[in-house]
C-alpha cells in the first residue's frame, strides 16, 4: 500500500509534470503552513534559525520558516535515520521477553532543498533495498516532502557539480521563490491531495513553468565551488589514487573526531548498544549513529583493529562517497551539500578539495 | 506488526555447556520456535545477551545435527563474557544465521586441506564434520591444526577421532609447549605443517581459517607450493554487528564481511589492501 509512493514518483519521473504545478500567493504558502501546524495529525517540521545558522525543527508557526537559507547543520534524514533510536524493548521479568520497537512520528517536512532530496533517495534504496529495515521504512512512508529550489548557496557546497542541485524528483511537493508567490510542482498523489485539502492555490501559466525552468538551470551556475571535471570520473579516479600520498598527508591533520561522517546526510553507520533502566526490569536496545572515522569503529573483541590507521579511514569514507556504494547501488553518495567541509576544524573533508586534488595530481 | 524487524532476536534455550579450556566453553543450543537453524557450514549468527548486547558467532556444528546447533565461544568481549556465566536451561537470542558459508557442492569430488589456527576451528569444524558425515562425496581430506599451547587445544576427543580415522589425515602443531605440558606432535607454527604434507594442487582446496596474521604466512606457504590463487578460500573475521549489511562495521574496502562473506574465494579478495 505504501508502495505507492514510490510507484508515484517512478511515474512521474517518466511523465514529468504529470501531476502539474500550482501557484500560491506567498500569504496564502502561509496561511497554508499554518493550518498544516493546527490541523494536520501529522507533526510539522522545517527549516528554522538557531543563531547563525539553520536547522530542522518542529515549526509552531509558519512565520519561523526559512527558505531562504543556505544549508542546514544536519540533513532531514535525522528523522529516519534518529541519532539515539529504539530497536527492542526487553524485559527481564519473564524469561525471554523481547519486542521490536518501532516509534514512528509521521511528518510533513518543509523546506528540504535538492541535494537533500537526492540523499534520501539514495537512503530509501539503503534501507529497502536487500533485508529490508522497517525502523526506517516506516518513518520513511509515514512523511511527506516538501521541497524547496535553493535561494542563497552555500560558500561550502558544489551540489552543482554532482548533479544534485535540481531533481525533479524524490518530492511531494516543490516550492520555487518566484517574487511574491511560490511556484508549486506537485510530485506525488500525496502531495497533490495535501494541496487541495488545505491550499488555496491558482494554476500555473505557462510563464511560470518557463520561470521555474529558468531559475533551476541558474542555480547550477551559482555554486562557488565546483569540480575540475565531471562526477561520473568520480568512481575510476578514486580507484586508481587508492595508493595516493594525498590521504597519508591530510590524514596527519585528522582528528579522528567523526564530525564529518555526522553531518552527512548519506553517512548511515550506526551502532548497537543495550540500556537496561535503574530497575534491572526492562530495558532497550537502541542505535546511534557511529563514524567510519573513529578510531575504534572497525575493532572487534579482542582487540583487533582492522582500520587502525588514520590514513586508513580517511580514504575509506572518500572511497565510500565516490566507489564504494556506487559499486554496490549504483549512485555516488555526495551530493555536494558542504556540511562535512564546514564541520572538519583542520579543514580536510571537503570532498571537493581532495577530489580536484586527485584529479590535478593524476594529470 | 512489528514482528518484520530485522533486529529482533529469536528466543533459544541453552541445552548444554561444555567446558573446553579456561576461555572457551561450548554452547548447544536449541531455538524456542522448534525449527532447526538451517545454516550452511561457515555462517554465523548474531547472539543476543539482552541488557549486554549482540556478538556476531560461528556456527561450529554441522547442519546435519539439525534439532540443536553448537556455539564455541572465547570470552573476549561483554557479550562472551556474560554468555559464560550462563548456565544450562538459560535464554539468548538469535538473529541468523547470516552470511555466505562454505560451498559444499562445489567442494564434492575435490581433496580437502583444511588449515585451521587456535579459534579457526571453530567455523571450520562445522564443514570439517559436514564432510566427514557426507565422506564419500569428498576425496582426500588432511586437517592441519596449531594452537599456542597444548592446553588450548579445543574440541580434543572429536580431534583425536579424526586423527584415527582412515580416511584422514591429521597433523597437530602447537607454538611452544610451556613447561609441565606433554604434547607428542609437531612444535612450530602452523606454516611449518604444510611442507610436510603431499598434496595434488590440480584437484586440492585449502580451506583456512585463523587469526588474521595467520592468513599471510599461510597463502605464502600455499604459494610456495603452486596452489592457485582460487584453490585457497578463507573465512575472515570482521566486526559483524548488525549482520544484514547496513551498519558499515565490517567492511572491507566495497565489500560487506557479514552479507558477501565471512567465507571467501582468494581471488575475491587478495587486491584488496584491507582484507589480510
Amino acid at each position: 500500500m505504501q508502495e505507492d509512493k514510490y510507484a508515484d514518483a517512478a511515474k512521474h519521473d517518466k511523465n514529468k509534470g504529470g501531476f502539474g504545478m500550482k501557484l500560491v500567493k506567498k500569504d496564502d504558502f502561509l496561511n497554508f503552513v499554518n493550518t498544516l501546524i493546527k490541523n494536520d495529525s501529522r507533526t510539522v517540521v522545517g527549516v528554522k534559525s538557531k543563531r547563525n545558522k539553520f536547522i530542522y525543527d518542529t515549526l509552531n508557526s509558519a512565520d519561523e520558516l526559512r527558505l531562504e537559507y543556505d544549508v542546514t547543520m544536519l540533513s532531514p534524514n535525522k528523522y529516519f535515520l534518529p541519532p539515539t533510536e529504539t530497536l527492542l524493548r526487553y524485559d527481564f521479568t519473564g524469561k525471554f521477553s523481547v519486542q521490536a520497537v518501532n516509534e514512528v512520528t509521521p511528518l510533513i517536512i518543509i523546506g528540504i532543498h535538492p541535494y537533500d532530496l537526492i540523499a534520501i533517495e539514495q537512503m530509501d534504496k539503503v534501507f529497502k533495498d536487500s533485508n529490508p529495515d522497517y525502523n526506517y521504512i516506516r518513518k520513511r512512508e509515514a512523511s511527506i516532502l516538501i521541497g524547496t529550489n535553493i535561494q542563497n548557496v552555500s560558500s561550502y557546497a558544489f551540489s552543482g557539480s554532482m548533479g544534485a542541485a535540481t531533481t525533479d524528483r524524490g518530492f511531494d511537493l516543490m516550492l520555487t521563490n518566484i517574487g511574491d508567490k511560490y511556484a508549486i510542482e506537485i510530485g506525488s498523489i500525496k502531495g497533490k491531495n495535501l494541496i487541495e485539502k488545505y491550499a488555496k492555490v491558482s494554476e500555473a501559466d505557462n510563464d511560470t513553468t518557463r520561470e521555474v525552468q529558468r531559475i533551476k538551470t541558474e542555480i547550477g551556475s551559482k555554486f562557488e565551488k565546483q569540480l575540475n571535471f565531471s562526477s561520473e570520473e568520480l568512481p575510476k579516479l578514486l580507484e586508481e589514487n587508492y595508493d595516493n600520498e594525498l590521504w597519508e598527508k591530510n590524514a596527519q591533520k585528522c582528528l579522528s573526531c567523526g564530525s564529518c561522517n555526522f553531518v552527512c546526510p548519506t553517512c548511515y553507520c550506526f551502532d548497537v548498544q543495550d540500556i537496561t533502566e535503574l530497575n534491572l526490569k526492562t530495558g532497550e536496545r537502541i542505535r546511534t549513529w557511529d563514524g567510519c572515522l573513529l578510531e575504534d569503529f572497525a575493532k572487534v573483541a579482542t582487540g583487533e583493529n582492522f582500520r587502525k590507521d588514520r590514513a586508513a579511514r580517511y580514504r575509506h569514507r572518500f572511497m565510500r562517497k565516490g566507489k564504494y556504494l556506487y559499486d554496490k547501488f549504483g549512485f555516488i553518495a555526495c551530493i555536494g551539500c558542504g556540511r562535512c567541509a564546514s564541520s572538519c576544524l583542520p579543514d580536510i573533508a571537503d570532498p571537493c578539495k581532495v577530489f580536484n586534488s586527485l584529479k590535478e595530481v593524476i594529470e | 506488526m512489528n514482528n518484520d524487524s530485522i533486529y529482533l532476536p529469536r528466543a533459544a534455550t541453552i541445552k548444554n555447556i561444555n567446558r573446553f579450556t579456561e576461555l572457551e566453553n561450548l554452547f548447544e543450543i536449541t531455538l524456542d520456535d522448534g525449527n532447526p537453524l538451517g545454516h550452511k557450514p561457515g555462517q554465523f549468527v548474531e547472539v543476543s545477551i539482552m541488557g549486554i548486547g549482540e556478538a556476531p558467532i560461528s556456527v561450529s556444528s554441522s547442519p546435519t545435527q539439525s534439532q540443536t546447533f553448537e556455539l564455541c565461544v572465547r570470552r573476549v568481549g561483554n557479550v562472551t563474557n556474560a554468555m559464560h556465566r550462563l548456565k544450562k536451561g538459560d535464554k539468548v537470542g538469535i538473529r541468523g544465521p547470516f552470511g555466505i558459508g562454505f560451498d559444499t557442492e562445489f567442494l564434492k569430488d575435490k581433496d580437502i586441506l583444511f588449515i585451521c589456527g587456535g579459534l579457526g576451528i571453530v567455523p571450520l569444524r562445522s564443514l570439517i564434520n559436514y564432510v566427514f558425515e557426507h565422506r564419500a562425496d569428498y576425496r582426500k581430506v588432511t586437517i592441519l591444526y596449531g594452537c599456542k599451547a597444548p592446553h588450548e587445544l579445543l574440541f580434543t576427543n572429536e580431534v583425536t577421532a579424526w586423527g584415527q580415522r582412515k580416511d584422514t589425515e591429521l597433523h597437530l602443531t602447537v607454538d611452544a609447549v610451556p613447561e609441565g605440558e606433554h604434547w607428542n606432535y609437531n612444535v612450530g607454527v602452523i606454516t611449518t605443517l604444510i611442507p610436510k604434507v603431499d598434496f595434488d594442487i590440480n584437484t586440492t582446496y585449502a580451506v583456512v581459517c585463523g587469526p588474521p596474521i595467520m592468513y599471510k604466512f599461510v597463502i605464502k606457504s600455499l604459494k610456495e607450493r603452486d596452489l592457485p590463487d582460487d584453490h585457497i578460500i578463507l573465512s575472515l573475521e570482521r566486526r559483524m554487528k548488525c549482520g544484514v549489511g547496513k551498519c558499515g562495521h565490517c567492511q572491507i574496502n566495497g565489500i560487506y564481511v557479514c552479507q558477501d562473506g565471512p567465507v571467501f574465494n582468494y581471488t575475491e579478495i587478495k587486491d584488496l589492501q584491507e582484507a589480510l
